[in-house]
C-alpha cells in the first residue's frame, strides 16, 4: 500500500501572546511546529505501515524552513519526503493550495491520501476535501479511527457533533484526521540522527503539471481585503476578596442582571 | 465571468434525521439582511427525503423561495450526493452568494463544492456584509482568533462562506409570511457514490448542546480533574446550566470534545458564562467572548480571562464554587 500524507508547518498558535498594552499579537519567538492534526494523520499512516508494510510519503508546501517538519516526519518513520516550494505557489488561498498539492499527487502513486482535518493557523479544514475533488476521489473528514482490511477497504469512525458515524470506503480515497485520533509517536533517536542525511526532494512549478493561472495569488479566488485586531473589550471589575464575600458579589450581580 | 448573471442569496438548509438545524435559521436571518441590502431574494435549499413539509417554516424565518430536493439519496448527509445536488442547483440558478453552516457536515460539503465550482470559500465567518460594489465582505478570525481578516471573492461566483452555529441570529418567526416553494429533481450520478454509511451513533443525547445553553458553567485547568467537574456539575444543576470546558481539560481526557469551547471547539454566546479556573488562552476567548455576561474566577489575577470578564474574582474555584452553589440553592428554595 502507498500512502501520501500532506502536512503543514504552522506557528504554534497556543504560544501566541498578546501585548498587554496594544492588544496586538506578539509573533516573534513563536515556535513553528508540524500542525497537530497532520501529525495525527501521519501517525495513522505509520500505524498502517507497521501493520501492513505501507510506503509512506510526506509532502508539504511552504517556504524553505518547512524542511524541518519533513525531517521530523522522516525521523518518525516516513519513507520519502517532498517539499513543494516555488514563488509561483506563494500567496495561495485554500483552493490554489489544493491545486498545487493535487498537482504533485498526480505525479505520485497512492492508495490513501491523508491530511489533517485543519491547520491551527487558519482553521479552515478546506484543503483536504478540495484535494479530493481535484483528484476525483471520495473523502472522509473528521476521522477518529481507521481500520484497513488488508485488501482495499477502509472502515472509518468519523466524529460528528452528536456522536460518530461508521463509514466504509475503498482505496483510493482521501481522509482528514483529527489530532485526537491517536497519540503520535516520538521521533526515534536513530531516526533523528539519520533524518538530516536523508534526501528531501524539492519540487517546484516545473515538477507539477498545473496551469500557472490556478496557482499562488493568481489562482486564489479569495483575497484578504483587510486585517485588523479586534481591540480589547473594556475589562469589567476585578475583586480580590475572601470566598464568602466573592459569593456575595456574584449573587448581587446575578440579581441585578435578573438572572436569578 | 459576467457577475451580473449571478444573483440572490442562497442558504444550505442542514437537516439531520429530518430536523432542520438551528444554524440554518440563523443563516436565513443573515441572508435576509444581505438580500435586503442587495434588493435580491433569499433562497433556501432544502435537501432531504420527506422534508418538503417543512418548507413553510423556512419562509417564516426569512426565505422568499424554498428549493426542495426530495430524494432517498439525500435522506442522510453524504458528501457526494449532496455535492451533486448543490452543484446542479448552483449551475442552473447562478446564485451570487451561498451560505453554509460550519458544522461537521457544512465543513465537509463546502470545500468539496468550492473545488467543484472553482470558486472561493471563506471558512467560519463571524461577520458578513455587502460592499459598495455589491460584493460580499466576509470577516473571520485568524491566528487562533486574535487577528480578524476581511476576505473578498471579487472575480468568482458564487461567493461562498461557512458560518459557525451560534454566530448569527435567526429572525423572529413570522407566521404566514409569503414565499414560494419549488420542487427540484436532481440528476444523480450514482457511480460516484463511494462512501457507505454503516451507522450513525448519537452519544450523550440527554444533554443540551452547549451552543444552545442560556447559561454555561465552564471549567479549565484550575478545576483540575473529574472530581472538580462534578463540583461544577452541581452548580450547573442548581441554576439549570450546562457544563462546558476549555481545551486543556478535553485534551486531558476529563471532558468530551463536544463540551469544548473555543477555536477548535464550539463558539458559544450564552446569557451568562462562568469561566472557572480558565486562564483564557486566545483560542478559548475566541469561542466565548461574545457571551452576554461573563463571570470569571481564577487564582492568577493576571490571567487573560479577566480581560474579557464583566465580573472577575481572584480566588480559588474550589472554595468559591461550593459556597456559591450552596447560596444559589438556598435562593432557589426560597423562590419555591
Amino acid at each position: 500500500m502507498k500512502i501520501v500524507v500532506c502536512i503543514k508547518q504552522v506557528p504554534d498558535t497556543t504560544e501566541i501572546k498578546l501585548d498587554p498594552v496594544t492588544g496586538t499579537m506578539i509573533r516573534d519567538g513563536v515556535p513553528s511546529i508540524m500542525n497537530p492534526d497532520d501529525k495525527g494523520g501521519l501517525e495513522v499512516a505509520l500505524t498502517l505501515k507497521d501493520k501492513y508494510g505501507a510506503e509512506v510519503t510526506v509532502i508539504t508546501m511552504g517556504p524553505p524552513q518547512a524542511d524541518d517538519i519533513l525531517r521530523e516526519a522522516l525521523a518518525m518513520g516516513a519513507d520519502r519526503a517532498i517539499h513543494l516550494s516555488d514563488r509561483k505557489f506563494a500567496g495561495a488561498d485554500t483552493l490554489a493550495t489544493s491545486n498545487a498539492i493535487a498537482g504533485a499527487l498526480r505525479m505520485l502513486e497512492y492508495d490513501l491520501v491523508i491530511t489533517g482535518r485543519q491547520a491551527i493557523d487558519g482553521d479552515t479544514a478546506q484543503v483536504g476535501p478540495q484535494i479530493a475533488e481535484h483528484l476525483d476521489l471520495p473523502q472522509v473528514t473528521y476521522v477518529e479511527d481507521l481500520e484497513f482490511d488488508g485488501n482495499k477497504t477502509f472502515t472509518i469512525r468519523k466524529s460528528m457533533e452528536e456522536g460518530y458515524q461508521m463509514v466504509q470506503v475503498e482505496a483510493p480515497c482521501v481522509v482528514t484526521v483529527l489530532a485526537s485520533a491517536n497519540k503520535a509517536r516520538y521521533m526515534s533517536v536513530r531516526g533523528i540522527v539519520e533524518a538530516y542525511d536523508r534526501e528531501v526532494e524539492v519540487w517546484n512549478f516545473n515538477n507539477i503539471r498545473v496551469d500557472e493561472a490556478k496557482l499562488g495569488l493568481n489562482g486564489s479566488p479569495t483575497r484578504v481585503w483587510k486585517s485588523f485586531t479586534k481591540g480589547a473589550k473594556a475589562a469589567g471589575t476585578l475583586y480580590e476578596v475572601e470566598p464568602a464575600e466573592a459569593v456575595d458579589i456574584i449573587v448581587e450581580k446575578l440579581k441585578e442582571k435578573f438572572i436569578i | 465571468m459576467d457577475k451580473s448573471q449571478y444573483k440572490d442569496v442562497y442558504v444550505f438548509v442542514e437537516q439531520r434525521e429530518g430536523v432542520i438545524q438551528k444554524v440554518a435559521l440563523e443563516l436565513l436571518g443573515k441572508a435576509r439582511e444581505l438580500a435586503d441590502s442587495l434588493q435580491e431574494q433569499v433562497v433556501a435549499m432544502l435537501l432531504g427525503h420527506g422534508v418538503a413539509g417543512q418548507a413553510q417554516e423556512l419562509i417564516a424565518y426569512g426565505a422568499d423561495v424554498v428549493l426542495c430536493a426530495d430524494a432517498p439519496e439525500l435522506e442522510e448527509y453524504n458528501t457526494e450526493p449532496y455535492a451533486q445536488a448543490i452543484t446542479q442547483i448552483v449551475r442552473e440558478r447562478k446564485p451570487s452568494i451561498v451560505l453554509i453552516g460550519a458544522t461537521t457536515i457544512g465543513r465537509d460539503l463546502g470545500p468539496r463544492l468550492s473545488a467543484r465550482l472553482e470558486t472561493g470559500l471563506t471558512a467560519d465567518c463571524t461577520g458578513l456584509a455587502i460592499s459598495e460594489e455589491r460584493d460580499l465582505l466576509m470577516t473571520r478570525p485568524a491566528f487562533g482568533g486574535n487577528l480578524m481578516a476581511t476576505i473578498m471573492c471579487k472575480q468568482h461566483r458564487p461567493q461562498m462562506s461557512t458560518v459557525r452555529p451560534g454566530v448569527m441570529r435567526a429572525k423572529p418567526r413570522e407566521e404566514g409570511r409569503d414565499g414560494k416553494v419549488e420542487n427540484i429533481e436532481i440528476r444523480f450520478d450514482a457511480s460516484k457514490f463511494k462512501v457507505r454509511i454503516l451507522k450513525t451513533v448519537k452519544e450523550q443525547k440527554n444533554r443540551i448542546d452547549i451552543t444552545e445553553a442560556k447559561v454555561l458553567v465552564s471549567g479549565g485547568r484550575g478545576v483540575g480533574n473529574a472530581e472538580g467537574f462534578e463540583m461544577l456539575g452541581k452548580l450547573a444543576e442548581t441554576i439549570h446550566a450546562e457544563v462546558s470546558s476549555s481545551r486543556a481539560m478535553v485534551d486531558a481526557g476529563v471532558m468530551p470534545h463536544d463540551r469544548q469551547v473555543g477555536q477548535t471547539g464550539k463558539t458559544v454566546r450564552p446569557d451568562l458564562y462562568f469561566a472557572l479556573g480558565i486562564s483564557g488562552a486566545i483560542q478559548h476567548l475566541a469561542g466565548m467572548e461574545e457571551s452576554e455576561f461573563i463571570i470569571a474566577v481564577n487564582k492568577d489575577k493576571y490571567a487573560p480571562i479577566f480581560g474579557v470578564a464583566d465580573l472577575g474574582i481572584v480566588g480559588d474555584v474550589k472554595k468559591v464554587v461550593p459556597l456559591l452553589t450552596e447560596r444559589l440553592a438556598a435562593i432557589r428554595k426560597e423562590e419555591k
